[in-house]
């Protein structure tokens, strides 16, 4: 047995992987989820804010992390669109433009009485800058310096959500989702940090550790990785019992089955790869 | 002169940014440095992709091992670019329905949308989730308790790996609320499991992080001053160069 496992193709463990990630993928399953003090005070500042306030979404992240991170936006987007508040869509990553236009579809589709036909006056698109942490510091300080047209070629002088904004000082909360730099740390330090705007951030695993430092003062709250995402809806659902009733508002919740079955797997097999370690010494082979 | 005017601009656009988070009138200079930065980061592009081609066509003609890769990295290079500028299937903008090219290249249809959707997309998503695959394997073979380090990192990463999940909820929600020992004090439901990883985010990793984040705040400053001062030029390549 012990030669066995000690010569085991690793071709069976990718399977074991697959199969622990699809089988409750595909059977949906859902476990209830507590939001912690982080995801309640996320929560609580878009929720707080009265009806129709200004929010500034920075979604910098590209397909290769929106199965972590997508559920995060989807979730800002419809708790944003059910306090029928105003958005600002913008990114630091080229493809994030496409991210935008996913969060979009959702004002679209699902919020059509206060966001369809509603471009300028209820969201405006601003797009995809070069130049990192160079565009947060002009945005922060002087939008129009950065982005003189939104995404369609619009002067945003022309635009009633932007004509009269000089920077996002003005704006009531700046919400970020961010797979790394630059993103959320970089909006924390140039944007919200020295201008004391209220920020909110939804990251990956890996920069949770990062950005945990800036909690409480420099952030206000923090959705880490897909536990947070789904802790998050959880939180919405709660308010709003009129979500449950969508499947597309689940996101979140729905993979935290596949990353129980997949972390008690990956126990396991850590679990059994010391045994076979120690069996190996106690026979002397190692 | 090669090397005095680039250690001029440095130093006056740097002193001048630091300028504007102590001096209000520096901050319109800060903001027009900002917007030549951002716009030189537009040109970086540019330069991107001839780095990318050199590359590539220096592993084609010299048939270096894997150059098949390096020509598909080509083609995928000029046919994304030549749909996204010609804008294939774009239809004009409403507004400017006389001018071909006036619509978004991003226009849902557009050839430059079907790739981004239906190649960019999946193969982005496969290559992260590959990870899941490699890091099940590393766990099973090198994540060994060889030492006492390698056994508290072992318990934390089980800890923290149940403790984000339902599975905590499973195996420790049963514990009571009650004082473990007398009054008051540590309770039974201390021990819960997400409970135990929300202490080791909150009272280790936190202040570990913050220790690092001020060493790397003090390296910075110190590093930056050295260059806006003069000191350190490697920035500008090496003497014999200038």
């Amino acid at each position: 047995m012990l030669k066995i496992l000690q010569n085991l193709d690793r071709r069976w463990i990718f399977l074991l992987m697959f199969v622990a990630v699809a089988v409750p993928l595909i059977m949906g399953t859902t476990f209830p989820e507590t939001p912690s003090a982080q995801v309640t005070a996320v929560f609580d500042a878009v929720d707080n804010l009265p009806d129709g306030s200004n929010i500034f979404m920075a979604l910098d992240y590209d397909p290769a992390s929106a199965g972590e991170l997508q559920p995060m936006a989807s979730a800002f987007t419809r708790h944003c669109a059910l306090k029928k508040h105003n958005i600002y869509f913008m990114t630091l990553w080229p493809p994030g433009i496409n991210m935008i236009q996913g969060s979009i579809d959702i004002l679209n589709e699902e919020y059509p009485e206060t966001y369809k036909g509603k471009y300028g006056t209820k969201y405006v698109n601003l797009g995809f800058r070069a130049g990192n942490e160079g565009v947060i510091k002009l945005v922060v300080e002087d939008l129009k310096k950065s982005y003189t047209t939104d995404i369609h070629g619009t002067n945003l002088d022309n635009i009633p959500l932007t004509k009269n904004l000089k920077n996002i000082q003005q704006v009531d909360l700046l919400a970020n989702v961010s797979a790394g730099y630059p993103g959320s740390q970089e909006w924390v330090l140039y944007g919200s940090s020295p201008f004391d705007i209220p920020t909110v951030v939804g990251c990956t695993g890996v920069q949770a550790p990062i950005m945990l430092p800036y909690i409480p003062d420099q952030l206000t709250g923090m959705l880490a990785a897909i536990k947070g995402a789904a802790e998050y809806e959880q939180a919405i659902i709660n308010h709003y019992p009129e979500l449950a009733k969508n499947p597309k508002a689940k996101e979140g919740l729905v993979r935290m089955g596949p990353q129980l079955v997949a972390h008690v797997l990956l126990i396991s097999l850590i679990a059994l790869g010391n045994v076979i370690y120690f069996l190996e010494r106690r026979q002397g082979t190692t | 002169m090669k090397r005095t005017v680039p250690l001029l601009i440095s130093a006056v656009t740097g002193f001048a940014l630091i300028g504007t988070a102590f001096i209000p009138s520096f901050v319109d200079w800060g903001n027009d440095a900002m917007a030549w930065f951002n716009l030189l980061a537009a040109f970086a592009f540019i330069l991107g992709g001839g780095n990318l081609l050199k590359m590539q066509l220096q592993k084609i003609s010299a048939q270096q091992a894997g150059w098949g890769y390096a020509a598909v990295t080509l083609i995928a290079f000029f046919t994304t670019l030549f749909v996204g500028l010609a804008k294939v299937g774009v239809h004009p903008n409403a507004k400017f329905p006389e001018f071909s090219w006036s619509g978004n290249y991003l226009e849902e249809g557009s050839a430059f949308w079907w790739f981004f959707e239906y190649i960019f997309t999946p193969l982005s998503a496969t290559m992260f989730a590959l990870l899941a695959f490699y890091i099940s394997s590393a766990a099973f073979r090198a994540f060994r308790a060889k030492n006492t380090e390698a056994t508290i990192l072992l318990i934390i990463a089980v800890i923290v790996l149940l403790g984000r999940t339902y599975a905590s909820e499973w195996l420790t929600g049963g514990l009571p609320n009650t004082p473990i020992f007398g009054e008051g004090g540590i309770t039974y439901s201390d021990f819960k499991l997400d409970h135990l990883s929300q202490i080791i985010m909150d009272d280790f990793t936190t202040p570990g992080m913050r220790a690092i984040k001020i060493g790397i705040a003090l390296g910075v400053a110190s590093t930056s001053l050295k260059v806006l001062l003069g000191v350190d030029r490697s920035y500008l390549g090496s003497d014999q160069e200038a």
